[in-house]
């Protein structure tokens, strides 16, 4: 490629259009901006939630005003000051006070909108097994297939529906693997936490569909606080998958969730994440600031959880998908793409802790930077005393397109078993020359060579999606790499 | 030669951010922009403090002993301390080059042998430097070795006052290893701050080695800082061997910069002391350069031995190699921090790091953090890194060829940890940590008879 078609090639990426960011109108009831006592109240009160837990958010809201926002993330242009008094903490699309009872009673609009994502929230056009919940604001507007997996015993709802329905569900596993007062952000979705998904997969059942949630943020100078729980009982299955986008605005907007997941004895959960949040412009105007604690905790012998994540959204993605294994023989995997163009930043990865006797550990992390990206790599692996003949692996591999981004990588590995076996790899470099003209010699144009060798490159992760999500998964990679190759 | 402060009342420095500067120790030789120097590196320790490990740089490594121990500073050189003898029982024999000796950190020209020195060579101590070599000291001392956020780095600025100036003029070579051995005995709590500068000019070569030992289980804390400047397609050798006594404290950091074609190598062995910290920041500010940082920590008791680097490469074309070795036992801790950052304009960088550990012991702790910073693309950076016990596979095999499990043990240690010494030119310094590394592996006597 020339340089002329190199320059046209930025410029045709420059000028591509986020494509899922317009706006919907739509009426919607939010709480003035602003965060006190009395908004935590309110929200607490716009959900009807029980006494205990309008004090645990409370508790989490006087925590937080202790707590400073932290700085520590490797993020070469840093991030705006977040004013979180300027935010509106709840935002709801308008609908009449009951509780919607099929479909047909939902805002037309909000199903457009659904259906303009490429949503199917209506259960006689699925074709797939998904169950989708799907979340517009700070609400879940739809849950799907809710009655088929009722039958199994399994619960899929909205995390509000939930608190009414099986609050002694939510009362014990709440905050049990990431406690109200973990870090800044998890804080302050404790204590404002709108809605989210609560799956509960019952003793030896295997979740017969793949359950999905769809994150949208819609109105202007809201934050999304969203809140996941997923309990897997013993010997339970479940796989999950989470999708987000959002308008494009000139501000950033918060998006502070948390997830946690519980896997008790021999039960397996399997976390798959896309998130397509709005990345800013080519100046790094606008986009989300996607700061979200998620956090696994295999408590029983045998669990196993394993964490997807195609990270390729939001102008800065800061979390990091953990896994606690404190089962014997449990087993924690993380496998990644995060991919950074324009001026987004990321600093991603996850934490692997080992606990319990021969516990296993996988980490493989794909990162790409292009255009003026920062994609970091930051994991830590914890090897404890008792941890008899723990097991890791990691193996974290950076591609940089183009000679203003950065690849970064910051593994911590600390071990205090000898008999644990830990290894790390990590490699940086740039897109091979000779298979770029492998490729264009076979007559393979350069955009579609780069794209072929970056999903190779990604190959090892997409592996691990669910079939829907790993073709969405690709298509999306070679939209957001567009003409990024020069 | 440093002289004139015998009588001074002692002084006690307690590490702690209230510390004022102390310009007085320094003989009167010494040039104002030097006080100005130390006093801007006094006020901004004063700022910084002693890190803690809230720090990032010092999560693992706790040196609350050293923050709590109320450290004296050397007063006058007292040449009874050490007689010869011990010089030679401490010291690294066979080597043929000019010998420096340090006793508590003041250069003692009777134990010392300098000998005549090849053409364009010239090692002098820090003070001498101040008068015969004032120009070179004001170009170069203090412009590697930042005081903005090393708080250990700032006290030395601010404290210094004896060290090794090691000048090699363009296209000259030093033949012979330099050798300065840093021998601290003391009967209280004794902190030394040696300051050493290595200028090798323009297609000119030298070896330095830095030893530190003690021949008492004494408690002090050497804090040392090393400036080297590497020109233009020169060659420089460093080794830092800290054996010193289990209840002291080191701190030793080397800056170095490297010009156009030119080649660094640092061989760093850590087998005493009971925190050492090994600070190395090359800079690659040429083209074509290479680097290689080669170490190795065996660690036993209650040891912490935490290596710290941070490569830099400014220009294209440049190779670093790190290796790392470790091994622990008993409840010791190793800690390997090492990151590669690579500038936009550093294309072609080709950046290698590897950190492998062997724990031995149930409590022996191994963290490891390889990081790499990377701005530009056209590179290839690796790391990597590993934490694990010995192989049973491979005690097996060797059992299984008669050799008993014990030896078996030793041996498959032994050849994990030569394999740092064995990229050591010197000779007579990998033969004797050769032997010292067999002293402090079980069963090693039975493998020096074999060996």
């Amino acid at each position: 490629m020339t340089t002329m078609d190199t320059q046209q090639a930025i410029e045709q990426l420059a000028s591509r259009k986020y494509k899922e960011g317009w706006v919907t109108d739509i009426e919607s009831e939010s709480l003035p901006p602003g965060l006190n006592e009395d908004v935590v109240r309110a929200i607490s009160g716009k959900k009807n939630e029980p006494a205990w837990l309008t004090e645990w958010r409370l508790k989490a809201y006087r925590h937080w005003t202790t707590m400073t926002q932290p700085t520590w993330p490797f993020l070469p242009y840093g991030y705006g000051p977040i004013d979180y008094q300027g935010v509106s903490y709840y935002s709801a699309p308008k609908q009449d006070k009951d509780q919607l009872k099929s479909l047909d009673e939902v805002d037309p609009k909000l199903l457009e909108t659904y259906a303009k994502l490429g949503i199917p929230l209506e259960e006689q056009k699925m074709l797939a097994g998904v169950a989708v919940d799907a979340v517009f604001d700070s609400v879940s507007v739809a849950t799907t297939f809710k009655g088929k997996l009722a039958e199994l015993g399994i619960v899929f709802c909205s995390f509000s529906e939930a608190v009414q329905s099986h609050p002694e569900l939510i009362q014990k596993y709440l905050g049990s693997v990431v406690p109200y007062s973990d870090n800044f952000f998890a804080t302050l979705n404790s204590a404002v936490f709108s809605d989210g998904s609560f799956v509960y997969v019952p003793k030896g059942v295997r979740c017969p569909m793949e359950l999905s949630t769809y994150f949208r943020i819609n109105a202007a100078n809201t934050g999304q606080f969203e809140r996941t729980l997923i309990v897997a009982d013993e010997g339970a299955y479940v796989s999950y998958l989470e999708g987000c986008t959002a308008p494009m605005r000139d501000e950033n907007q918060l998006h502070a969730a948390v997830v946690e997941l519980v896997a008790l004895k021999d039960s397996r959960i399997k976390y798959s994440t896309i998130q397509n949040w709005y990345p800013g412009d080519e100046n790094g105007r606008g986009g989300i600031y996607n700061f979200v604690t998620k956090r696994a905790a295999c408590r029983g012998e045998d669990s196993h959880v394993s964490w997807t994540q195609v990270e390729t959204g939001s102008a800065i993605t800061w979390k990091y998908p953990s896994v606690i294994l404190q089962g014997d023989r449990s087993v924690g995997e993380f496998y990644s793409v995060a991919l950074t163009n324009n001026m987004q930043q990321a600093d991603t990865g996850t934490k692997m802790i080992h606990i319990g006797k021969n516990t296993k550990s996988t980490i493989i992390s794909k990162g790409i930077s292009a255009g003026r990206g920062h994609n970091t790599y930051r994991g830590e692996v914890k090897v404890l005393r008792k941890a008899d003949n723990a097991r890791n692996y990691t193996q974290c591999d950076s591609m940089l397109i183009g000679d203003k981004c950065g690849a970064h990588t910051f593994p911590y590995i600390d071990v205090k078993n000898p008999t644990a076996h830990v290894e790390h790899e990590a490699t940086t470099s740039k897109i091979g020359e000779d298979q770029l003209f492998y490729c264009k010699q076979r007559g393979i144009n350069e955009e579609d060579a780069v794209s072929l060798i970056v999903n190779g490159f990604c190959k090892q992760v997409f592996s691990e999606l669910p079939m829907e999500f790993a073709v969405e998964a690709n298509k999306l990679l070679s939209v957001s790499l567009e003409g990024s190759v020069g | 030669m440093i002289t004139g402060t015998a009588g001074q009342q002692v002084k006690k420095v307690r590490l702690v951010p209230t510390f004022s500067s102390r310009d007085t120790l320094m003989a009167a030789q010494a040039p104002q922009w030097f006080y100005a120097m130390r006093h801007a590196a006094a006020q901004r320790y004063n700022q910084l403090g002693l890190p803690t490990s809230r720090h990032e740089d010092w999560r693992f490594t706790n040196i609350a002993s050293i923050r709590e121990t109320a450290f004296e500073l050397p007063t006058s050189v007292d040449s009874g301390l050490v007689a010869a003898k011990q010089v030679e029982s401490v010291g690294i024999l066979g080597l043929d080059g000019p010998r420096l000796v340090f006793v508590n950190g003041r250069f003692d020209s009777n134990l010392s042998s300098l000998g005549t020195m090849p053409k364009g060579v010239e090692v002098l101590s820090l003070a001498q430097a101040f008068t015969s070599r004032q120009a070179l000291l004001e170009k170069h001392l203090g412009t590697l070795a930042g005081v903005q956020d090393q708080a250990f780095t700032a006290l030395n600025t601010a404290l210094a006052d004896d060290g090794v100036v090691v000048f090699v003029s363009k296209g000259c070579s030093a033949v012979q290893p330099i050798y300065i051995l840093n021998i601290t005995v003391a009967d209280k709590p004794l902190m030394t701050n040696s300051r050493n500068l290595i200028v090798v000019e323009a297609n000119a070569a030298a070896t330095v080695i830095e030893d530190y030992a003690s021949p008492r289980e004494d408690v002090y804390l050497t804090n040392a800082v090393t400036e080297v400047v590497v020109g233009d397609n020169a060659d420089v050798t460093h080794y830092l061997i800290e054996r010193e006594s289990h209840k002291a404290f080191n701190v030793s950091s080397l800056y170095v910069r490297q010009g156009r074609d030119s080649r660094f190598t640092s061989h760093s062995i850590l087998f005493g002391g009971a925190i050492v910290r090994n600070n190395i920041y090359p800079v690659l500010d040429g083209q074509g350069c290479d680097s290689l940082l080669n170490g190795l920590y065996v660690i036993g008791g209650d040891q912490i031995a935490d290596s710290h680097m941070r490569v830099e490469h400014t220009k294209p074309h440049c190779d670093s190699r790190q290796f790392y070795k470790g091994i622990m036992t008993d409840r010791a801790s190793g800690v390997f921090r090492g990151r590669i950052v690579v500038r936009q304009d550093a294309q072609k960088t080709d950046a290698k790091q590897s950190n492998e550990n062997l724990l031995l012991s149930d409590d022996a702790s191994a963290n490891t953090d390889p990081q790499l910073e990377i701005y530009a693309d056209d590179v290839k950076c690796t790391h990597g890194a590993t934490i694990g016990q010995i192989d049973e596979d491979q005690v097996f095999f060797l059992r299984s060829r008669g050799i008993p499990k014990q030896t078996a043990q030793a041996l498959i240690v032994y050849a994990f940890a030569s394999e740092s010494l064995e990229r050591m030119e010197v000779e007579p310094v990998r033969g004797f940590l050769r032997s010292q590394l067999l002293d402090r592996l079980p069963a090693g006597a039975v493998l020096k008879r074999l060996l």
